[in-house]
């Protein structure tokens, strides 16, 4: 499904505009669900100013719920974040994977160096200033790609989910076409769900060390732990290694510049030398950037991704756990009360109801985590093939240049 | 000697040190003219047998005429014969001069006789630079027969803790015919390599030749070594210093005026050399060496020449530019170097991490990939880690090679520039007892009057021949500085192209093997059901 998106980003006189952008990475985890028309969403466009994105998401339904066949509007994360929330908090939901929500635009870290690549304007040639703004405009523009593929991703997962598509929120999200009006989370909100988040991790590990009946759970709950682990740290040695790799391809990039200076001013014959090789360097280093890249959305992301999903499943865990608290409890207290004789029926009811959620919860999530399951083998398989085929066609790509410069440079000699 | 040299230039005083400068240039005289006279030795010129001998050992005189091909040209004979002092007095001079000088000669320089010692006139300088002037063919041909290898290997540490050294074995492969043997192999340290330079230095560097820099110390890097630290940065410096010492000597023995000279000989050659303690940074020797250098800075600040030649301009400005560029692609390059190490260990750690998410993954076929993933991620990383130093062997040694190679040659051009100023003070000396010499016509008492007159026409014509010679050796450097840069450049063009290339080459053979590991890669990654 191909996209265009229309970045303008204003930086105090200096306006740069660039679209059409082929977007690949939101197919990253949505292997097989674009292939239901009777509910399709999208974000056909993007909008990029000074502290927030303007998102413009499109939807294509065929339900008779919705006004029209077709349409847009325009949301902001803080609503991505609002009709998330809205999911985690309600009761019904207990028993499904929450897809997790899409990180926050951070475009400070690109921001920063914009700003003092502007300040640093005089102590550069002209061409360095130019190849540098190059650069983090093109930077800016990888990352702006990302933000807007983790917020479709969000809103396709919910829509290709046989219960949640139906949640009123989300209609009203995707069709209300004036501000939803929520704002971000003052300072108290945010201490309160600090807290909360504390309760529950401890509250967690309580839970956890319940030892499930079922075998199933029981070998979901360790394996979803480790597992977990280890994609966080993979995800961050990942990043540490594009990294590097980003600032190697740096390095090539000003040894083309001084080769090229070097060549204009050598008197010899390697003056053509340097010029020749200045050239083949500028073009490597282009291909190396775009292996670093490339390396940041297939794998990169991918192990990201599946840090949030890996934690939201441990959420669904946490709660089927919680539930089977409640429900023990349940039968203890209703124990106790026939022993009593005392609040029987109140006890029955309660526990009629813990057992009912329970059972509910525990249903769907055996679905869910089989689903899990499934996704993540696919994903990872369609973006390991991915990577190894771009990975072969960039080392192709620098080998026939490395060549053919080799071939013109020991013809010279 | 050589500081008292430089002193003396400093001073330009005519007291003893001076005649001490005139019995060194005559012993760089004799080994010039010792090659230029072997093909009159050949012709059978019986004249200089005897002073031949004391160079038998050292150069033997038929092969060594091949050597010397770039003398034979018929105007090279020519110059020297216009030399009024008679060269028998010259040899002697030397002989005496050289006991007195470098111990370490004379065991090449076998005792000859030692006459006595006649009164010296400056005059033998001129020939110390009257070189072949077409000497440029034929070092072409010279080239052709180029034929040394120069080996530094095996570092080898003797000695414990602070006193401790590295031992390199230092093998020359040649059939060139200066060398005694075909195949010598000696042992070296550090030291003798930068008590080779300083002399080669103080030899030549003042005709305008440009001698090659010898490696840097590094007092921490020596000292982790000395410690006994077996780590990996020690073993690097280690095999750093050893390439540096070994392209250090090959550049040496390329010029093919230091070829010759008996010092490079005795270096490669004989198997004990005198500890080269002038070169340690705290020495007597060191100090002076500092305060020289201070002086030498101070000079250069204070001359100003009036420039008539544009080539030697042009050429100075080119090689600032050059100076400057390479300065900061040698930054760039260290830069890559870092961030190549950098990335072959996060790939390293990325991998162990990728092998372990595949150990957790409880889907078979997707665990298989990831733990392959892992193992091309390994694979890769040691591939970073091999191009980072090829990156660094290549090419950042190369440009730190020639960054000092180009201080080197700015100090050439430093030397010229001091020869002008001489030649320049030399003349206003002159003027000046020729004003003397006219005052002394209205002044003093007529008896003393002929002494005094006589004695002012004598230092008129001391300073006219100075003046003579300060422009002789003004435009003899100029001419040396303009073969030596053509040279330099013509070795700059080939050098550069041949690391380039094989650093090209280097790249290459990564980008081969990553497209074979990730092809490897690529089916069990579709494999997964």
């Amino acid at each position: 499904m191909k996209q265009t998106f229309c970045v303008i980003f204003k930086k105090e006189s200096s306006i740069i505009a660039v679209d059409s952008i082929s977007c690949g990475p939101h197919c990253l985890m949505n292997v097989d669900l674009q292939t239901d028309a009777t509910l399709q969403v999208d974000i056909s466009d993007a909008l990029s100013e000074r502290d927030k994105v303007k998102f413009t998401v499109h939807t294509k339904s065929t339900l008779p719920n919705f006004k029209q066949n077709e349409f847009s509007v325009v949301r902001q994360h803080e609503e991505f974040i609002w009709l998330h929330d809205s999911f985690v908090e309600n009761e019904e939901y207990a028993g499904y994977i929450i897809p997790p929500a899409p990180p926050r635009p951070d475009f400070d870290a690109s921001r920063e160096k914009l700003q003092k690549l502007g300040e640093g304007e005089g102590s550069m040639t002209k061409e360095e200033f130019t190849k540098m703004k190059q650069e983090l405009e093109a930077e800016y523009l990888a990352i702006f790609k990302k933000t807007v593929a983790m917020h479709e991703v969000f809103l396709c997962r919910v829509a290709a989910h046989p219960v949640l598509r139906k949640d009123l929120n989300f209609h009203v999200f995707l069709e209300y076409n004036q501000d939803l009006s929520v704002r971000g989370k003052n300072k108290k909100e945010r201490l309160e769900d600090f807290f909360k988040n504390v309760v529950k991790s401890a509250d967690g590990v309580l839970v956890a060390g319940v030892k499930d009946v079922d075998d199933f759970f029981e070998h979901e709950k360790t394996f979803l732990l480790e597992y977990h682990n280890r994609v966080k740290e993979a995800s961050a040695k990942s990043d540490r290694k594009i990294r590097s790799h980003k600032n190697a391809a740096d390095d090539i990039n000003r040894i083309a510049s001084t080769l090229y200076t070097l060549g204009t001013q050598d008197s010899t014959d390697l003056c053509k030398f340097f010029l020749k090789v200045s050239e083949l360097f500028e073009k490597t280093r282009k291909i190396e950037a775009r292996v670093a890249a490339d390396e940041d959305l297939k794998l990169a992301d991918l192990l990201k991704y599946y840090l949030r999903e890996s934690q939201a499943a441990k959420d669904l865990l946490y709660r089927r756990g919680r539930a089977l608290v409640d429900y023990e409890n349940a039968n203890k207290a209703l124990d106790k009360a026939r022993a009593k004789n005392k609040d029987v029926l109140q006890a029955e009811t309660t526990q009629q109801v813990c057992c009912q959620k329970f059972e509910k919860i525990s249903e769907s999530a055996k679905q869910e985590l089989i689903d899990f399951k499934t996704r993540r083998v696919a994903a990872f398989r369609k973006n390991l093939v991915e990577l190894a085929e771009l990975e072969l066609k960039h080392a192709k790509g620098n080998l026939q240049l490395l060549q053919s410069c080799l071939g013109v440079l020991k013809g010279d000699t | 000697m050589s500081c008292m040299r430089r002193f003396c230039h400093e001073t330009q005083s005519h007291d003893s040190l001076h005649s001490c400068m005139c019995r060194r240039s005559v012993a760089l005289l004799l080994l010039k003219m010792s090659e230029e006279r072997d093909p009159a030795a050949l012709s059978g010129s019986a004249q200089t047998e005897g002073e031949e001998d004391l160079f038998v050992s050292a150069m033997e005189s038929p092969e060594a005429a091949r050597l010397s091909a770039e003398d034979i040209s018929p105007s090279s004979n020519g110059p020297r014969d216009d030399d009024p002092d008679d060269p028998d007095d010259l040899f002697a001079e030397a002989t005496e001069e050289v006991s007195l000088d470098s111990p370490e000669r004379q065991p090449i320089l076998s005792d000859g006789p030692s006459p006595a010692i006649t009164p010296v006139t400056i005059s033998p300088r001129v020939d110390v630079f009257d070189r072949s002037p077409d000497l440029d063919e034929d070092e072409e041909e010279n080239r052709d027969t180029f034929d040394i290898q120069i080996s530094v290997s095996d570092p080898e540490k003797v000695g414990d803790g602070m006193n401790a050294y590295m031992v390199y074995k230092v093998m020359t492969k040649t059939s060139l015919s200066i060398f005694s043997r075909d195949e010598v192999c000696v042992k070296r340290r550090f030291s003798d390599f930068l008590g080779l330079h300083s002399k080669l230095a103080s030899k030549y560097m003042h005709m305008g030749y440009i001698v090659p820099p010898a490696p840097e110390k590094s007092i921490v890097g020596m000292t982790k070594v000395k410690v006994g630290k077996e780590d990996l940065s020690s073993v690097e410096f280690v095999e750093k210093r050893r390439s540096a010492l070994e392209r250090y000597l090959l550049r040496t023995v390329k010029h093919p005026a230091l070829l010759k000279d008996p010092d490079v000989l005795q270096f490669l050659e004989s198997s004990e050399l005198p500890r080269a303690v002038s070169t340690q940074a705290l020495s007597g020797a060191g100090i002076l060496r500092m305060v020289n250098k201070a002086a030498d800075a101070v000079n250069k600040m204070t001359i100003k020449m009036n420039e008539s030649d544009a080539w030697f301009e042009e050429k100075q400005q080119q090689f600032e530019n050059l100076d400057v560029q390479l300065r900061k692609l040698h930054a760039s390059v260290e830069s890559l170097v870092c961030h190549r190490k950098e990335l072959s260990v996060n790939t390293a750690s990325f991998a162990k991490s990728a092998a372990m998410l595949g150990n957790s993954e409880d889907h078979t076929a997707l665990s298989r990939a990831l733990s392959q993933l892992a193992e091309v991620e390994e694979k890769i990383d040691q591939l970073h880690q091999d191009q980072s130093y090829a990156d660094f062997y290549l090419i950042s040694e190369l440009l730190g090679d020639y960054v000092r190679l180009i201080t080197a040659v700015k100090g050439v051009f430093d030397q010229r520039m001091k020869a002008w100023a001489k030649w320049q003070d030399a003349q206003v000396m002159l003027q000046r007892k020729r004003e003397a010499e006219a005052k002394l016509q209205y002044a003093s008492k007529p008896d003393k009057l002929q002494q005094a007159t006589d004695e002012i026409r004598e230092e008129i014509e001391e300073w006219e021949g100075k003046v003579q010679q300060g422009e002789r050796d003004f435009e003899q450097i100029s001419k040396n500085i303009r073969r030596e840069v053509g040279r330099f450049e013509k070795d700059r063009v080939k050098d550069f192209r041949v690391v380039i290339i094989k650093y090209l080459e280097s790249l290459v053979h990564t980008q081969q093997q990553l497209i074979k590991y990730w092809e490897a890669f690529l089916p069990e990654a579709k494999a997964i059901a």
